[in-house]
């Protein structure tokens, strides 16, 4: 179940439902994706950058204060500790050595918040590579500093200035200059777009699952978890999260997505609740939209959650009940960032506070053992924590 | 007239215009035909506006944002282009994405597609596998054609499998590019491309698209293919004049036909 048939397909969703004129592109990937990730070669380099240049591993953080809250052993995994702030950068420095060995010379990305963006601009920098990375025009004046951090790394930064100007819109000018532009690799930054992209980048954060597995292991001696909770925009610090324990229906896999305002309140981002079975950036999973087909906008206070689509991996894990979805409302996202900064002293990103706030509805036993994916770190959402913190205490 | 018939009828070739439902007005999709046709104009492809065309450059993306802001949607579409099937003589395509037909259902869609008067349907995001496992029958039952595309890069396997389950055209994009790139000519390249295409002698006719703009292009792909199909070029054209006028329409398609 953790990895699609031939096609391309979990179950019912996924595949590549491309224009012909990505076909060769996408015919590429699929036939040496799985060669170059299994080669020795890559395996080494990328090995080697994960511990001297991203920091792995990361820790798997026992937190006192969640444990005696909550009634469980409860375990942070921490990506906020990684460079760049995020599990973002285990995917872009995968998929550029694999852009390198394909012989690419210029990347192109998508991004939201800029946290891909600004992770594939460091890969880009770090192996001299030629990188653009495509931005709905909202999100640039949203995420204004993240823009310039990109800009610094030698990135190119173009507006995505059709549809609505966010992150779906920066996927289409990015699919649409891959088009123009085939000689260019598209590295995607979640478990996203057509096959082999879902596969490729979820094989590329199962470092995460890995290494919780081994750090449970040699340290707790328990190689698996009871629960594994992870956030999903696209879905892929949680596939990562989950990797190794998919196939272990011992291991309870808890996905959150982002409420928003609230499910009914029309400003969600909730996908598998509020979406339907559909096609986006070449992928046949559940999206939101209206009866004629048309993607609709989703909302999130968090950028990075804020995706209409999902991964059809989880599309798949959630239609056939093998992860439990819940939603998290901006709000209990943000109270749930703020307990964690307090008592525990790490500020954690605005997605990551959303798996984080579902531990209020959740039930454990005292032995169970709960890994939180921490997903990102929150340096990059001070503005909207400061702006909650003094709302609260007016 | 359906696809293969207007072809038979059109032996020197087919000037073929994309536009977009409910562009530039929600209610300009018929006039645009009837002065299309009063220009003499046999085959149109009617673009179902879409919020997410991955295919398609600035033009189209913007014809299909103002249509979807008129409130343009597939009911209100299909009753336009059934008049336009009732009224007039032009064969008429739908051009969309695959969650179009999805989120309605493909059979409500196809039926949608029949009782309208459609001859076919070209859905670049439809893949020729998927296409042939799950829709095939379906489209034969609605008896509905369909246009595949092929590019410069699709190799020779895949351009017989193209013409084999193409029903209605083959669709030669030009360039390996996305719609509204526009050079005003082709390249050796492309030349090239179009005289292999020729000499394969394929089974179905032949539409050059993507790119085109110029009566010297449109007179090249009669030579090569069985016309071209212009999208873009004439979007703007409708955007300038906003109004849309008998004139106006008359007017470009002497431009791009005239020797
Ligand atoms: C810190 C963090 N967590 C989660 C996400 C959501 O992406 P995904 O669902 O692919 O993990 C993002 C996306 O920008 C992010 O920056």
């Amino acid at each position: 179940m953790k990895n699609p048939d031939k096609n391309g397909f979990y179950g019912e969703f996924g595949g590549a439902f491309i224009p012909e004129m990505l076909y060769p592109n996408v015919a590429e990937l699929q036939d040496n994706y799985l060669a170059i990730l299994h080669s020795d070669t890559f395996r080494e380099e990328y090995r080697k950058l994960l511990r001297n240049y991203v920091g792995r591993p990361s820790p798997l953080y026992e937190s006192p204060w969640l444990s005696a809250r909550y009634g469980a052993r409860i375990f942070l995994k921490r990506e906020d500790l990684n460079h760049t702030g995020a599990h973002k950068i285990n995917n872009a420095i995968g998929q550029i050595l694999l852009a390198r060995a394909l012989g690419k010379q210029q990347i192109i990305a998508e991004t939201g918040a800029g946290q891909h963006g600004v992770a594939t601009a460091t890969a880009a920098a770090l192996m001299s590579m030629d990188c653009k990375v495509f931005m709905g025009e909202i999100d640039m004046a949203r995420q204004a500093p993240n823009v310039e951090r990109m800009q610094m790394l030698g990135a190119e930064v173009l507006p995505a200035t059709s549809g609505s100007k966010t992150l779906k819109d920066a996927t289409n000018e990015a699919i649409r200059y891959w088009i123009n532009n085939p000689g260019s690799y598209y590295l995607i930054g979640s478990v996203v777009g057509p096959h082999p992209y879902p596969d490729l980048v979820t094989r590329l954060q199962a470092v995460i699952s890995e290494e919780i597995s081994t750090q449970l292991e040699n340290n707790f001696g328990q190689a698996k978890p009871d629960y594994v909770i992870a956030c999903i925009g696209g879905g892929s610090n949680a596939a990562g999260a989950y990797y190794h324990f998919i196939d272990d229906s011992e291991v309870q896999l808890i996905a959150v997505e982002a409420g928003g305002q609230g499910i009914a309140s029309g400003k969600s981002a909730a996908t598998s609740q509020l979406g339907r079975m559909g096609i986006i950036h070449g992928s046949k999973t559940l999206l939101m939209q209206d009866d004629y087909g048309q993607i609709t906008e989703p909302y999130s206070i968090s950028a990075g959650l804020d995706y209409p689509g999902i991964g059809p991996l989880h599309a798949h894990l959630i239609k056939t009940g093998r992860s439990q979805v819940y939603s998290i409302t901006d709000e209990e996202a943000l109270a749930a960032g703020m307990v964690l900064s307090t008592h525990e002293g790490i500020l954690p990103a605005l997605e990551s506070a959303h798996a984080l706030a579902v531990l209020e509805y959740t039930r454990f036993k005292p032995e169970d053992i709960v890994v939180i994916n921490l997903s990102g770190r929150g340096d990059k959402d001070l503005q909207t924590y400061l702006q909650y913190h003094k709302n609260k205490h007016k | 007239m359906n696809i293969r018939q207007v072809f038979a009828a059109n032996p020197e070739g087919l000037l073929t215009i994309f536009y977009t439902a409910g562009y530039p007005q929600l209610d300009s999709t018929v006039t645009v035909a009837r002065h299309l046709e009063a220009a003499g104009v046999k085959l149109i492809e009617i673009g179902m506006p879409f919020s997410d065309p991955l295919a398609d450059g600035v033009a189209i993306q913007h014809s299909s944002e103002v249509a979807l802001r008129h409130g343009m949607n597939l009911d209100i579409m299909f009753k336009q282009v059934a008049e336009i099937t009732r009224t007039t003589g032009l064969t008429v395509v739908l051009m969309g994405y695959l969650n179009q037909l999805l989120t309605v259902g493909a059979e409500n869609f196809l039926q949608a597609c029949r009782q309208a008067g459609v001859s076919g349907l070209i859905i670049p995001d439809l893949p020729m596998d998927s296409y042939a496992a799950e829709y095939q029958e379906l489209f034969h039952r609605y008896e509905m054609a369909i246009s595949f595309l092929i590019t410069p890069r699709t190799g020779e396997k895949r351009i017989r499998l193209a013409d084999q389950l193409s029903s209605g055209f083959l669709y030669l994009v030009a360039d390996n590019s996305i719609t509204g790139r526009e050079e005003g000519h082709f390249s050796n390249n492309q030349i090239a491309y179009f005289q292999r295409i020729k000499e394969m002698k394929l089974s179905s006719p032949t539409l050059i698209g993507f790119g085109i703009t110029t009566a010297d292009q449109y007179f090249l792909t009669k030579k090569y293919a069985n016309g071209a199909i212009i999208g873009s070029k004439f979007i703007r054209k409708l955007s300038t004049t906003g109004a849309v006028s008998r004139q106006a329409i008359a007017g470009f398609i002497e431009s791009v036909t005239r020797n």
